[in-house]
């Protein structure tokens, strides 16, 4: 099947919607099966849904890949109503079917419910998480089977590859992307255009392009999702980019922790040759462009470009020197222009719309929009997309609920491992590259860990520092024995053993780490201790100083106590303590004994009256 | 034999010509620079493991801190080898390999001429490895053995032997030679000879006119196979061969 | 493994050496772990240096030279899981199976791990017991789980 022009693909194109047309008023159910509402649920619903609806169902069922609300996966939407179902259990589905499908009734208690006014809120487009948003990249999610390449064709799909094809040279593609201001959304935020330019004038017949899916932010996930859920969005970006670079060859990097990503990317690049839109002379084009996809290995580091083509050369992702740069001396010495998922994916939004529609979008400096985790002590955990330029109080509060318990919002971590933390005071700041940066921090993948007055900022800081000096390929000595040296003086601030000086030795140490080192590992490693040294200090002086944790989360510098008056004796505390330290007869106030408590937390957590408190 | 381009370029001030391309920690030292590293060794290729060699280069009005040893040369950089920046990065460099190789003269040489008494550090228990590489580059670009490796990443880094087994060790003594914190031993004892750090022990053959050992007869062998030797090429030690050709 | 099936992964990525990664990740889906005999066949197959793969086999923390356990524990330790308590679920963890991440319990049933962030962050804290996903743990339901796990291992 497969097409020989761009005119046969706008037939398949024609001939899909005018399918779909027919059916515009009947019923749909979608159901989103990414990796995150499969956690909470999701197969099982979906095997509920096979079960009820049966074989020969009429009923037009789809199995989407993440809409974002994580947090009320799993998530059903009920077309054309668009009513949106959240926490859906497999019990429910034979009443959604019944009544909202088949009579169009409403079930009140699955709808979401607005935490201020506790009023249901049927449609998706009207609940507070997605109001704000503007979900160019991220939107199709909820419109496509990934599995099914007619879902991408539906909501417009290469077009843009059509139209870069046939009517625009490579030099005016890249033009076009250059002038659109798109920044890597990997972390480096490069300008793209740039990139692909010096890429396309380096010397040589061989050239490739490579997909940077090793996402490896703990707590980002966004480019999972993307690839999960859309991947054909990504490989239109790709094939575009290499007929502008002139690369014949490709290769997708999945981190090896994604699974789901990896079949599904899969599952497009077959679909995608079938019909004769990768492979040999794409639709006709003259165009040929093969893509490869690599699994990672369990490696942070993999995710630094010259690491990450060190691997596909089949070697340990060490990163290289990079006096000649990879675009013109890369993959097997080849020119090489590597870009991050929502990097590409963004690639045929701007080639379909046009730069100065995109470069209207966001901010002076980074335009467009992007695609962040807002993630740890938000109510509205999930994924978001909004224009660059938002403020991090809107995202917080207007799009991410505030926070849980209603507690105060001490911080928001950006830029994974190589950033840092913004305080609550600065939370006006537009969201943007250079912004971020400013601040102390960095855009990084997108991954925005939200903090309130739980959360030790030392803590966060040793964190982040054990997660470098784990994944540091150990090479340089700055950053292997920085990282290490940095966690140890962390580590015992932690632990009560912290002394005067300390401060100054970790911004030492973090200099040269940072100076020293061949890599951004190393190079941006000591970001998370300098940040929350600028905006915490007294939290480390109060840890070093007075031995204490403001924040109740060093364990070593918390006593566990009863409360006398509390205590009702119930006894679940001393039953469960690991290491038997509780005493108490019955209807007795229990005695915690300090000697043998491991401060593990155990008795607080079962407490039934919250009689267990710590300082 | 093709043309390289000669390019010129200032180290401190120092006007140097080299070949455009080669690397610029040798052709500083050729011109008399110290310029203090522990990786670098011209048999082998260069890695940039120690970060010692770090010098400040100027080039188009920037300005950049990197490692001289796989810093390839051009026209018109500027080199500054002793900047405040390279003597705080040395300086805290030499405190963390002192507290990896505790026992090393050279460093501990190194780090007193910087101004470091002592490492603010727990000393790591590593037999005082600073994980430079040269051993397992020699054995693997230059002898071409193969027997050790870099181990795990990060701080659990280590050079070994492939499950600890030196199976493919032929104790020739390149790592012993080339090591900077001579962390590698060779010890011979009656006629057996072994590598202590790698646990390798081989026996060595005795020559067939003074009866003295002299090589590990694994290592001839290897090296018979290698070259396609003829099988008795080494029945004599080096003394005797000398004497018999005369 | 049989030779034919380790031929037919060296088949399936065209004697590679580029494809070692890939190579030994297909080995360690069929056996669970890298064997050593493997990969010494697979060096001299490939004509690579066996202290070559055995770089890549302790490099990436995807492989694991050891046998693993029948069950697969593993305790994501992502920033988002972090902040949420994943710390004091690792440690009920390491207490109850009496080993450190990356290790085996000495019955050989369990293998304890650590990963950095699944991308399940509205799950967290999060804990994965042979794929499956089991969110928003706290210790005590962490150690039902094991012991859950436990008994009815010993039912079967």
């Amino acid at each position: 099947m497969r097409l020989k022009s761009p005119d046969e693909l706008e037939q398949v194109r024609t001939q899909i919607l005018a399918e779909r047309k027919a059916r515009e008023g009947e019923k749909r159910i979608i159901l989103c099966t990414g990796t995150g509402c499969r956690g909470a649920g999701a197969l099982e619903v979906l095997e509920a849904f096979e079960k009820v609806l049966g074989p020969k169902s009429v009923i037009e069922f789809k199995s989407t890949c993440c809409h974002g609300f994580c947090e009320r996966g799993p998530i059903t939407i009920i077309e054309p109503l668009g009513i949106f179902y959240q926490r859906v259990t497999p019990e429910r589905v034979p009443q959604i079917i019944a009544e909202t499908v088949k009579k169009g009734q409403v079930i009140e208690d699955l709808l979401y419910q607005d935490p201020e006014t506790g009023q249901a809120i049927p449609a998706e487009k009207d609940i507070p998480f997605y109001k704000k948003q503007q979900r160019l990249v991220f939107g199709h999610n909820r419109y496509i089977d990934p599995t099914r390449i007619e879902d991408y064709l539906a909501v417009g799909g290469y077009k843009a590859l059509i139209k870069a094809l046939f009517h625009m040279s490579p030099d005016e593609i890249i033009e076009e992307v250059k002038r659109s201001g798109l920044r890597g959304r990997g972390g480096g935020g490069f300008p793209a255009g740039r990139k692909w330019e010096s890429c396309r004038r380096a010397h040589g017949d061989i050239k490739y392009v490579i997909c940077n899916c090793d996402e490896g932010d703990p707590g980002a996930y966004m480019d999972r999702s993307l690839m999960e859920g859309n991947p054909h969005s990504v490989l239109e970006g790709m094939i575009i980019g290499a007929y502008a670079i002139g690369a014949r060859e490709g290769y997708v990097y999945v981190r090896n922790e994604y699974p789901l990503a990896v079949e599904n990317v899969g599952i497009a690049i077959e679909q995608a040759q079938k019909m004769g839109l990768l492979g040999k002379n794409i639709l006709g084009s003259g165009f040929d462009l093969t893509l490869v996809i690599n699994k990672g290995g369990g490696a942070f580091v993999a995710g630094e470009s010259s690491a990450l083509m060190a691997s596909i050369e089949g070697y340990v992702a060490e990163p290289r020197a990079k006096h000649i740069h990879m675009v013109e001396s890369g993959l097997w010495e080849r020119p090489t222009n590597l870009n991050n998922v929502e990097t590409w994916a963004n690639v045929p939004v701007i080639i379909e719309k046009g730069a100065a529609w995109y470069s209207s979008i966001g901010t002076q400096g980074s335009k467009g929009t992007k695609i962040f985790s807002l993630v740890g002590k938000i109510n509205n955990t999930g994924l978001i997309e909004v224009p660059m330029g938002m403020t991090l109080r809107e995202i917080v509060y207007d799009i991410g609920g505030g926070i849980p318990g209603g507690k105060r919002c001490k911080a928001v971590q950006t830029g994974g491992p190589s950033g840092g933390c913004i305080p609550e005071s600065l939370f006006d700041l537009p969201v943007d590259f250079d912004e971020l940066t400013k601040a102390g921090s960095m855009m990084g993948s997108g991954g925005m860990i939200v903090m309130d007055e739980s959360t030790c900022m030392v803590d966060i800081a040793k964190y982040f520092t054990h997660f470098l000096k784990d994944e540091s390929c150990g090479k340089c000595t700055s950053c292997r024995d920085g990282t290490l040296r940095m966690y140890e003086v962390l580590d015992a601030i932690t632990k009560g053993k912290g002394k005067e000086g300390d401060i100054e030795f970790l911004q030492e140490l973090g200099w040269v780490t940072s100076e020293a080192s061949l890599c951004a590992l190393g190079g941006s490693a000591p970001n998370p201790v300098l940040s929350t040294i600028r905006y915490f200090r007294d939290e480390y002086e109060a840890h070093i100083r007075a031995k204490r944790c403001p924040a109740g989360v060093c364990t070593a510098l918390l006593t566990y106590t009863i409360d006398p008056e509390a205590c009702i004796a119930c006894g679940k505390c001393k039953k469960e303590c690991p290491t038997e330290a509780i005493t108490g007869e019955k209807k007795v106030p229990h005695e915690i004994d300090q000697a043998k408590c491991i401060k593990c937390g155990t008795c607080r957590e079962v407490c039934p009256v919250d009689a267990v408190k710590v300082a | 034999m093709s043309e390289k381009e000669l390019v010129r370029f200032h180290i401190d001030g120092l006007e140097v010509e080299a070949a455009k391309g080669q690397m610029l920690l040798p052709v500083a030292l050729e011109y008399g620079v110290e310029i203090p590293h522990l990786c670098y060794h011209e048999a082998v290729s260069s890695y940039g493991a120690c970060r010692l060699c770090l010098v400040e280069v100027t080039k188009g009005g920037r300005t950049r801190m990197t490692t001289s040893c796989n810093y390839p040369v051009e026209a018109g950089i500027e080199v500054a080898v002793s900047t405040e920046n390279v003597q705080r990065a040395r300086r805290m460099i030499l405190e963390l390999l002192l507290a990896r190789a505790p026992h090393s003269e050279k460093i501990r040489t190194m780090a007193q001429e910087a101004g470091v008494e002592e490492a603010r550090f727990r000393v790591l228990d590593v037999d005082d490895c600073i994980l430079c590489g040269l051993c397992e580059r020699v054995c693997r670009e230059v002898v071409k053995a193969n027997a050790i490796t870099f181990v795990n990443r990060g701080d659990r880094r280590e050079v070994a032997p492939p499950f600890g087994d030196p199976l493919a060790c032929i104790a020739c003594g390149a790592c012993v030679y080339v090591c900077p914190t001579d962390c590698i031993k060779m010890e011979e004892r009656g006629d057996e000879r072994t590598i202590v750090r790698w646990k390798r022990t081989l026996k060595m053959q005795p020559c067939q006119s003074c009866g003295k050992p002299f090589a590990p007869l694994f290592q001839l062998n290897w090296i018979i196979d290698r070259a396609h030797l003829p099988k008795d090429f080494y029945a004599l030690c080096p003394v005797c061969r000398k004497t018999k050709k005369g | 493994m049989t030779s034919a099936q380790l031929e037919k992964i060296l088949k399936k990525h065209d004697h590679q050496k580029a494809s070692l990664l890939a190579i030994l990740q297909d080995i360690q889906a069929l056996e669970n772990y890298l064997p050593r005999k493997i990969l010494e066949e697979v060096s001299q197959q490939l004509q690579v240096p066996l202290a070559q793969i055995y770089y890549l086999a302790t490099f990436y923390r995807a492989f694991s030279l050891t046998p693993r356990g029948r069950h697969l524990v593993t305790v994501c330790t992502g920033t988002a899981c972090h902040v949420k308590g994943a710390a004091s679920i690792l440690n009920t963890m390491e207490r109850e199976l009496a080993v450190k991440p990356g290790e085996t319990t000495s019955d050989k049933k369990y293998t304890l791990e650590t990963v950095n962030c699944l991308g399940s962050c509205a799950l967290a804290p999060l804990v994965v017991v042979d794929g499956h996903y089991h969110g928003r743990m706290l210790g005590t339901k962490v150690l039902s789980l094991l012991r859950g796990e436990k008994d009815a291992s010993k039912k079967s």
